[in-house]
């Protein structure tokens, strides 16, 4: 589209550097290579985080009246009595090699061995199922509203819009599920409010149980990514190349269609980007309410039982697709918007 | 009497806007029941006064708990731990914010990066998460809750505060205050701070909300207040496995909880409205989104 002119007419130093190779090309390798960097520092953080014990893990796991013996025997076996920069490192290697560690509570319990990874196969099936299954209701409703809102902007349908995002973007997910399950069980008895399934089973199989999380989750989150794509509807009606299509006596509905929504798509991509960042949060408190039985629950429940390893796996598991969805998101629109593959 | 002499001639600007008075309406409701509620209660909210998850019955307008507590009690008792505990980490989480962005926003050289290199690798990590570690390693107390929500707001505040910060450093009047001589912390609290304010005030609201609704979040996780506190978030989920004999329980403290939310976020959105119409907030906020927090009164603002 227009955009095309924008790469000729920039500063020397970026025709220069279009000049080489593609400029994409370049781009990716650095986007690339800054995610890897943010992963390593998170995994510094993580492991760092949670090595922080006032005494030792051991008994954190045993309790404070377990025998000295036993509690030197257990960071003995789990390698809690050497440096910690060593530890770290240790860490780092398996898990570059895929090995996420042991269970420390299960191992404490005298299992040989106690790997994290199958345990946490199935529950991470499920909460992806969740967040996908949200996305794919989010991304339409929150373009139509947001789109509706910024047309309509100081007008009614705004208003609505609006004040609701406003106030459901003010709620916890759990006050927000907690009113959902009185309606749907308690008044009605039309769907079940828990999400129980039998152990390794996979979500889908179950439609029932995953409509009032998906609800809990799409409340919050559309009124957060509505308030967005409206203001970014505003900032493209303002411009100037809309103007000038009305000028030259296009049809509003084409305006709005080839000019506006268009143009609004690339920040709204960015927009989704930051609501999968609400969405890591939203998921962990959505599970725990409705007992789903997701990555989410299952940290908050390692993390109730000082299962060091188990958290550290399912945190570097996060950040990690928290990572990857981010610089799938920043390529997304660079793809859609050439203007800001020449920008850094 | 007439209820136009009850309304004072000049109400604050953002109450004068429709968002802005209902806000302030609910916000004054719900913080009078949070702080005076107790003096209304009937009954000791620990105390075990009959069958656990009784309906409403006479003393008892909305039945019993889980335990067997009065829950009109607990609501009324709930609030105070709500509201003093989220208020105590939007004060250290502003004030830490504050500290830094104008630090690495002013002084520069290598404090600047170091000092923003680090808030980016809280910013890398979703909130509930990095709460959670923390949670895993040093275990959980008020005073855990209040630095943890600190820790995890406080990066949110320091951008904006350093972006601000280093568009003023380079007026005119900031220099001249250089020339004069003047120490590095007069021009920090004396040129810099009374006029970054306004993306700061505008920004407020935001900082409350999240911080009331982390809170409540980690409350109702059971990674916070432990039982047998009263508090609003902690009696949702104490009270949820008995949502069908029962619902007041676990039905009233959600709702008194939303109410705080709500109209802590209008009051908050009414009033950055109006400190961005007069400070002009909004090129400063036009950055595309640095961190999660001001992207919302950026929307605000337009």
């Amino acid at each position: 589209m227009s955009s095309a002119a924008v790469d000729t007419s920039g500063p020397p130093v970026v025709r220069e550097r279009a000049r080489g190779k593609h400029p994409l090309v370049g781009f990716v390798v650095r986007r690339l290579a800054q995610g890897v960097a943010t992963l390593f520092v998170a995994s510094v953080v993580i492991f760092f985080g949670t090595s922080v014990i006032p005494g030792s893990p051991a008994t954190a796991i045993l309790g404070h009246s377990a025998n000295p013996q036993a509690v030197r025997a257990l960071n003995h076996r789990l390698g809690y009595d050497k440096p910690i920069t060593t530890r770290y490192a240790d860490w780092l290697d398996h898990v570059v090699h895929g090995n996420l560690g042991d269970s420390a509570v299960v191992i404490a319990q005298g299992t040989p061995t106690a790997p994290v990874w199958p345990t946490i196969r199935s529950p991470l099936a499920n909460s992806v199922t969740l967040a996908l299954i949200t996305t794919l209701f989010l991304i339409p409703i929150s373009l139509a509203l947001g789109a509706i809102a910024g047309v309509k902007a100081g007008r009614w349908p705004d208003h609505v819009i609006s004040v609701m995002s406003l106030v459901f973007v003010a709620l916890p997910e759990f006050v927000v599920a907690t009113i959902l399950v009185t309606v749907f069980f308690v008044v009605f008895d039309l769907l079940p409010p828990v999400s129980v399934l039998a152990p390794g089973e996979w979500a889908l199989t179950q439609p029932k149980i995953l409509i009032l999380p998906v609800l809990t989750l799409l409340a919050v989150s559309v009124a957060w990514t509505v308030r967005l794509v409206r203001v970014g509807t505003i900032e493209v009606l303002k411009s100037d190349y809309v103007q000038t299509a009305r000028l030259h006596g296009i049809s509003e509905p084409r305006v709005l269609r080839r000019y506006v929504l268009r143009n609004s798509l690339a920040p709204s991509v960015q927009i989704f980007a930051l609501s999968v960042q609400y969405l890591f949060g939203g998921v962990i408190v959505t599970e725990t309410v409705f007992g789903y039985p997701g990555i989410g629950k299952q940290l908050v429940d390692v993390v109730n039982s000082h299962d060091t390893t188990v958290v550290q796996a399912i945190a570097l598991i996060l950040a990690t697709i928290y990572i990857v969805i981010n610089i799938i998101a920043d390529l997304l629109v660079v793809l859609l918007v050439p203007k800001l593959r020449t920008q850094q | 009497m007439r209820a136009r002499a009850l309304i004072p001639r000049r109400l604050p600007a953002f109450m004068r806007t429709g968002r802005g008075a209902s806000g302030s309406v609910l916000l004054t409701i719900v913080l009078f029941i949070a702080l005076f509620g107790p003096f209304f209660a009937a009954h000791d909210p620990a105390a075990i006064v009959g069958a656990p998850g009784s309906g409403a019955g006479p003393g008892h307008p909305l039945g019993l708990d889980n335990l067997g507590r009065d829950v009109l009690t607990r609501v009324l008792w709930g609030g105070r731990s709500v509201i003093w505990l989220s208020l105590a980490a939007t004060a250290l989480c502003f004030a830490v914010g504050l500290t830094i962005g104008l630090i690495a926003g002013y002084v520069g050289g290598i404090v600047d990066p170091l000092l923003m290199r680090t808030v980016d690798v809280v910013l890398c990590f979703p909130p509930l998460l990095f709460f959670l570690l923390v949670a895993t390693s040093v275990g959980t107390s008020e005073l855990t809750l209040v630095v943890g929500v600190a820790i995890v707001l406080s990066p949110g505040m320091a951008r904006i505060v350093y972006t601000a910060t280093k568009e003023t450093a380079t007026r005119g009047y900031v220099e001249a205050a250089v020339m004069r001589g003047e120490s590095t912390f007069s021009i920090l609290s004396r040129e810099i701070l009374p006029n970054i304010l306004g993306p700061v005030i505008a920004n407020l609201g935001l900082l409350v909300t999240f911080s009331i609704l982390l809170i409540a979040a980690v409350n109702f996780l059971g990674i916070g207040i432990q039982p047998p506190a009263a508090n609003w978030a902690l009696m949702i989920s104490e009270n949820r496995p008995i949502i069908s004999i029962n619902v007041w329980a676990t039905l009233v403290p959600a709702f008194m909880l939303a109410a705080l939310t709500i109209g802590v976020n209008l009051v908050g959105d009414a009033v950055s409205h109006v400190v961005g119409r007069t400070e002009g907030i909004a090129d400063v906020m036009a950055s595309p989104a640095g961190s999660r927090a001001p992207t919302f009164s950026q929307a605000e603002t337009v």
